[in-house]
Formats: structure tokens, C-alpha cells, sequence
């Protein structure tokens, strides 16, 4: 064991940290998360059932699905990586947060107004048109303030450490911070046309055109998901899990190579977004090469993540919250084995345009992103609200069993149909004429759509089923029946 | 293992350890994106390619607006089945003055980097109304808004002006009289029977060169798209995008070798 792979808690000479922004945090996750699911939810229904689009403008599906995108990753992802990774930094420096609460409102406002400010521009067709950088400059320049604040007070925080070594979560941490900072001003560069004269404050062209620019947005948009959705959950991982199951981590050599090669090589696969397009062959090799390297990285963070859990398998069975943590690494794993595979182009060329993309990415942001969310939000409401446990580890429990069909029905249907449709596309009658129309495809998979939405349900009414505990909980209340004997993570909040 | 052991140096030095995460997150995304704005091949230098005329780039701002790319690809991949069902496989070429590029990531509906030509303005027209008047089965929402709402096109200048400061002045720049022409040429693009010469010379000088063969002019589509000859409504203006998408090049005399490497 080395320093930098142990948690360490407040001790008792622990300073003051900032908790009341973190709070705000916290709810923020668990108000937008609704939002975002709810979204998702009903543009899945909107493919089963056109007239959902209303014939309005602000209601079609092309307005809404960034609306949707944007708010679970940024919004709910956002604000949970917000709170979490100012709750650890402060533990794990034994420091207060650099800046105090004053920095921290700033964030969360700050945040929150960009949230507001991108959602508003989707609505209303204020768009780049960039998967998961649609908002416009304005918006881009905003959040790049509120980004080197983040910086600023995370480093900060580090750099006011009382703990020689700087605890693995907050390399993650760090490493999401600026790498998403050099992803967005890279991907955003673009000229607003009220500078050349033009009527509108709401409308640029990118910098880059074509190939380039696509390069730049699938360099950008898959490290969204590597940094963003990945190396920042990581983090959540390397502190919650270790946390919660009242272990150290399991490896700090893995720790170390994990981190490094993961970093390395995510930022390569980008172009794996983009084979057989018009990108130079070269491009789309290197993509595939490197995506497939990035398997043995992701699976070695799976394993120092699982393995932890060594000795202590049996918390599994009574605590729903480790349960949520666990689980959610199996899922990363699943979801790293399955991305390296569609980036081989002989894979690709089936799955590419089709659904099947859709069910890796849900397998990845429902199974793991939003599973390891819910276990550090449930670790974290007892704790900063200084309560001794969660209203109720039933509800949970429960949480974690409707949202995990709900997931199940989701990718399955997904997969399934996935495949159909790139089978179908490609597929000859005996006379060596396409067998299928495009709309044939369309049709087949209406009851896809329909299984997808009902699990998309499920997983929303999870998380209102967590809105109502972490409700309960905050206002003091504890379930009747609740045992007793409730595991170590989830009780002794105030004293932590 | 040493090299472990050195690791100490890093996590216990902020600066070092920002340092070092920046080095090597920088190198993927060097490597991957320089190169290809300084290698020759990237794009292939094909005849008759030319940037969007006003009516066309002011449809184009809709089909951005509307978020089209989020259910329709325009990359057609080099496989028998796409090329059957499409037309010939997206050269680079074809999306060099698309700022930002709409290649997409799914189909939800079809393909259309190709739709230009394959249906008539009237077929548009009712089917952005009303999908499922003409494709009882489509899933696509309506957008009859559209052809009810007139174009704002009073400053699509400074739209070309923004689009030839990020072209580096190779798009509207090299075409004569484009951007002073720029409202003329859209109200003549969209206008039955309007004297459109101007407007199709400029586009096909760039797209053939000056001395062109005087049957060597560029596709557009012209007159009144939306049956609603009163008015220029966001429907002419996006009917118009959709016709030339795909139109541009001439496939006879292009050089087939990569089709070749990668049919199935």
C-alpha cells in the first residue's frame, strides 16, 4: 500500500470543508438526471410514435435529442462530477476547498446558467450542429470560464494538500479537467457571422470544413466519452468503491498503468467514428488500432475496480449502494470489450449507422456512468447532510433492481434490432437486387422502439424512486423496518 | 519495477503531474487531425464542385437548425449495397466547403448526402409537410412550419463573408460578384421564370473554371420550389439545399481505385 492509493477520511484535526455548494451539486444531479431521462425517454417514444413530434418546431426530434444528450452528460454527468470530485479532492487533500464556498456557488451557478443557456439555443435551433458541442460560441466562451474556474479551484485544492501524495481518484479528476478543456477549445473554434455583419447573434461556421472537420468533432466526441464519461467516473471509482466497501485499492502499480495508458490511447480512437468515410485510410487504421489497444487499459481499471471488492464479496448481498458500484464496473467492462469490437472495421461496417451504436452507448451511460453515479449520490446525501443512513436501503435496492431490467430490455432491443437493420441494409434477393427498401427497415423496428421506451421507463422510475428516498432522507426520516445493522459506507455519515 | 518507483515525483507535484497528463493526451489528436490539412491526397481534386449558392446555404442553415444530421447521414460508404441504394461513395472533395461538415452518425432515415435530383421539389414539399402523406410508414416529424414562415435572408452576405474568412478565401472570394450579388441571386434562384444567368454562370465558372465548355454548368435547382410562388419561404430555401446535395460531381470521370479496394 502506498499513499496514493488510500482514502483517507477527515480526521479529526480535518479543516472545514466546502460542503454547502456540493449540496447544490448533488441535488443538481439528481434534478437534471430526471430531466435527461425523461427527455430520452420521450424522444424514444417519438421513433415508436412520429405524431410525438407535434408538428412544432420545439418539440422534433432533431431539437430534442441534443437537448437529451447534453443534459445527462453534462447536466446530470456535470453536476455529478462537480460534486464528487470537490467532495474528494477536499477529503483526500485534507484541505478546504481552494476558493471556499464563494468559488464554489460561482460553479455551481455558473454551471448551471450554461446548462440553461444550452438547452434554451436547442429548443429554439441555436445549434453547431457538433454531436455533443451543439451550443453556440457564446455558450462555448461561457463555460470555458466556468471550466478554468474548475480548474483553478481543483488545483488549488491540490496544491493546499495536507497528504504528500495526491490521491489516484485526482489524477482522473485532473486529467478530465484539462483534457476536456483542450477538446472543447479545440472543437469550438468557429466565427460568429454577426462579426461580418450579420443580423444574428446566434449562428457561426466552424473554422474547419469536411474531413478536417469531422476529424476534429469525432477527436472531440470521443473523448467526451473517454474524459468526460470515462476518466472522470474512473475517479468516482478509484474513491467510492474503495469507500464503500471499506477496502484499500487493489493494486497501485495497476493504478498507475491504468491511468497513463489509459490517457495515452483514448485520445487516438476518434476515428473509429469515422470508417469507411472520406477520412484518409491511414486515419481510420490508426483509430481502429488504437481503440483496440485501449481494451486491455479499460479492463485492467475494471479489475484493480472489482477487485477491491476482495474479501469483502459478501457486502454485495446487504448493501444495495455497493451493489450500484460494483455493478457498474461490470457494465464498464462490458461496454469496453463491446466499443474495441465495433472499432474493427469489419464489425463496424455492419454496426455503423445503425441502432447497435445506440445500445453500446446506453450499456455505457445507463450501466456505468449513471449506475456509479447513483451509488456515490447515495453514498454522499448521508454524509453531507450529516444524517446516520439513508431513509431506506429497500428503496434502493429497489432502485437498483428496476433500473438494471430497465437497462437489460434497453440494450437487448437495441442489439437486437441494431443488427437487423445493418443486416437488412445489406442484404440480396435471389436475383441479386436489394432485398429490403430503406423503409422496410424503418418499419421492422417499430416494436424495438417500443421495448427500448418501456425500458427507458423503468430506468426513470428508478431514479424518482432515489429522488423520493434522498427526499426522505434530507429531511431527517427513517424507513420503519429499516435493519439495523446497515453497512458501514451507508451509515456513519456525520462522522466521516 | 523502477519506472513505478518514479512515479512518486508525479503525484506528489501538481505541476508535474499537469504537465505530464497534457503531453499525453496532445499527441493522439497532433498526430491524427495536423496531417490532414497538409497532405495533398486528402481531398481529391475533382471537376465541378462549388460552394452553396445564397438559397442553397440558406437551406442548409435550416437543415442545421433543425438538427436533420442527428437521423440522416450524408457519407455514403464504398460497399455494393450503399452504392446500389444511394449512388457513388462520398469523396472528400464533395464536403470541402461544408462548414461544419453533416457526414452524421446514424440512419434513423436514409442516407441523402445523394438526394439531389432522386425526387421532385413537389415530393419534398409535401413530404417535409407531412411525411406520412407520401411514406405512410416514415417515422420523420413534420415540418409544416416551414413552408409557411418567409426566409430571413437580408444579411446571407455576412453568412458568405463568415463562411470565406474560415474557407481562407477560397470560397466565395474567387466567384465574381457572389457576395455584392448575394440577395439578387437568391431572390433569382427562387423565383419562376427569373433571369437566372448571372447567378449560373458565377457558380459554374468556379465549379468548371472560366473557360469552360459553355454546356459545363453547375446543377441548381431553380424557380419557385415550395408551389408557393407569392413568397421565398424556409421551404425553397431547404427544398433548394436538398436538390444539389450530391449533385456536384461528375462520377463518369473520377478515378475508381478506392471503390475497388473496399466493395464487397
Amino acid at each position: 500500500m502506498t499513499q496514493a492509493t488510500t482514502a483517507h477520511g477527515a480526521r479529526a484535526d480535518g479543516p472545514a470543508y466546502v460542503e454547502g455548494p456540493i449540496r447544490l451539486f448533488v441535488l443538481a444531479s439528481v434534478f437534471w438526471g430526471i430531466i435527461g431521462f425523461a427527455a430520452g425517454d420521450f424522444i424514444a417514444w417519438q421513433l415508436a410514435i412520429p405524431a410525438l413530434n407535434l408538428d412544432l418546431e420545439w418539440t422534433s426530434f432533431g431539437r430534442l435529442r441534443p437537448l437529451h444528450t447534453s443534459a445527462v452528460i453534462f447536466a446530470f454527468g456535470g453536476n455529478v462530477l462537480f460534486a464528487t470530485s470537490l467532495y474528494v479532492v477536499q477529503k483526500t487533500s485534507r484541505a478546504r476547498m481552494y476558493g471556499g464556498d464563494v468559488l464554489g456557488y460561482i460553479l455551481f451557478w455558473g454551471f448551471q446558467l450554461f446548462i440553461v443557456m444550452a438547452a434554451i439555443g436547442y429548443v429554439t435551433g441555436i445549434t453547431q450542429s457538433r454531436e455533443y458541442a451543439e451550443p453556440e460560441w457564446y455558450a462555448d466562451l461561457f463555460l470555458t470560464v466556468v471550466w478554468v474556474l474548475y480548474l483553478a479551484a481543483f488545483a488549488g485544492t491540490l496544491l493546499k494538500r495536507r497528504e504528500p501524495h495526491i490521491y489516484v481518484a485526482n489524477w482522473f479528476y485532473l486529467a478530465f479537467i484539462i483534457t476536456v478543456a483542450l477538446l472543447h477549445l479545440g472543437n469550438n473554434m468557429a466565427v460568429p457571422v454577426a462579426l461580418m455583419g450579420g443580423d444574428t447573434w446566434w449562428k457561426s461556421y466552424s473554422l474547419f470544413s469536411g474531413v478536417q472537420d469531422a476529424m476534429t468533432q469525432w477527436w472531440y466526441g470521443h473523448n467526451a466519452v473517454g474524459f468526460f464519461l470515462t476518466a472522470g467516473f474512473l475517479a468516482i471509482m478509484y474513491y467510492f468503491v474503495p469507500k464503500q466497501a471499506n477496502r484499500p485499492v487493489y493494486s497501485y502499480r495497476l493504478s498507475i498503468v491504468h491511468f497513463w495508458a489509459l490517457i495515452f490511447l483514448y485520445i487516438w480512437a476518434g476515428p473509429h467514428h469515422l470508417h469507411f468515410t472520406a477520412l484518409p485510410d491511414w486515419a481510420q487504421t490508426l483509430g481502429m488500432v488504437f481503440s483496440v489497444m485501449l481494451w486491455m487499459p479499460s479492463w485492467g481499471g475494471m479489475i484493480n475496480g472489482l477487485m477491491t471488492l476482495s474479501g469483502a464479496w459478501d457486502k454485495l448481498r446487504t448493501d444495495p449502494v455497493l451493489r450500484f458500484l460494483v455493478v457498474s464496473v461490470g457494465f464498464y467492462g462490458m461496454s469496453t470489450f463491446e466499443g474495441p469490437m465495433m472499432s474493427v472495421k469489419a464489425v463496424n461496417s455492419l454496426s455503423h449507422y445503425t441502432d447497435w451504436t445506440i445500445g453500446h452507448v446506453h450499456s455505457g451511460a445507463l450501466g456505468w456512468v449513471a449506475f456509479i453515479s447513483f451509488g456515490a449520490l447515495y453514498f454522499l446525501v448521508p454524509v453531507l447532510w450529516k444524517r446516520r443512513s439513508l431513509y431506506s436501503l429497500r428503496l434502493v435496492s429497489l432502485h437498483f433492481w428496476i433500473a438494471t431490467l430497465g437497462i437489460v430490455l434497453y440494450i437487448t432491443a437495441m442489439w437486437v434490432s441494431g443488427i437487423m437493420q445493418g443486416l437488412m441494409w445489406r442484404a440480396y434477393d435471389e436475383l441479386g437486387f436489394l432485398q429490403y427498401s430503406f423503409i422496410e427497415s424503418v418499419e421492422a423496428m417499430k416494436p424495438y422502439y417500443i421495448i427500448r421506451a418501456i425500458g427507458g421507463l423503468l430506468f426513470i422510475a428508478g431514479a424518482v424512486i432515489m429522488a423520493y428516498n434522498m427526499y426522505r432522507t434530507i429531511r431527517g426520516d427513517v424507513a420503519e423496518g429499516a435493519p439495523d445493522s446497515v453497512p458501514a459506507g451507508a451509515t456513519v455519515g456525520a462522522q466521516r | 519495477m523502477s519506472l513505478i518507483k518514479q512515479h512518486k515525483y508525479l503525484e506528489t507535484n501538481v505541476f508535474l503531474l499537469v504537465l505530464g497528463i497534457f503531453i499525453t493526451v496532445a499527441v493522439g489528436g497532433l498526430v491524427e487531425i495536423v496531417p490532414l490539412f497538409s497532405i495533398k491526397s486528402t481531398i481529391e481534386n475533382v471537376r465541378g464542385i462549388r460552394p452553396y449558392t445564397p438559397l442553397e446555404l440558406a437551406g442548409r442553415d435550416i437543415y442545421v437548425r433543425e438538427g436533420c444530421y442527428n437521423c440522416h447521414s450524408q457519407m455514403v460508404r464504398p460497399f455494393r449495397d450503399e452504392i446500389e441504394r444511394y449512388g457513388h461513395y462520398s469523396l472528400a472533395a464533395e464536403s470541402k466547403f461544408d462548414h461544419p461538415f453533416q457526414w452524421g452518425s446514424k440512419r434513423t432515415g436514409p442516407d441523402l448526402a445523394r438526394v439531389g435530383g432522386k425526387y421532385s421539389n413537389e415530393w419534398h414539399v409535401r413530404h417535409m409537410i407531412d411525411p406520412r402523406s407520401v411514406v405512410p410508414e416514415s417515422i420523420m416529424p413534420g415540418y409544416p412550419y416551414l413552408a409557411k414562415r418567409p426566409l430571413d435572408y437580408d444579411t446571407i452576405d455576412a453568412h458568405m463573408k463568415t463562411l470565406d474568412l474560415v474557407g481562407r478565401g477560397e470560397m466565395y472570394g474567387p466567384i465574381d460578384g457572389a457576395i455584392e450579388n448575394a440577395i439578387a441571386d437568391l431572390e433569382a434562384q427562387a423565383t419562376p421564370d427569373a433571369d437566372t444567368s448571372a447567378l449560373v454562370a458565377r457558380y459554374s465558372d468556379f465549379a468548371y473554371g472560366a473557360d469552360r465548355d459553355e454546356d459545363e454548368t453547375t446543377t441548381m435547382a431553380l424557380g419557385d420550389l415550395d408551389g408557393n410562388p407569392e413568397m421565398i419561404t424556409e421551404m425553397d430555401a431547404l427544398v433548394a439545399y436538398l436538390q444539389v446535395l450530391g449533385t456536384m460531381v461528375d462520377f463518369t470521370a473520377v478515378d475508381d481505385a478506392r471503390k475497388a479496394e473496399w466493395i464487397r
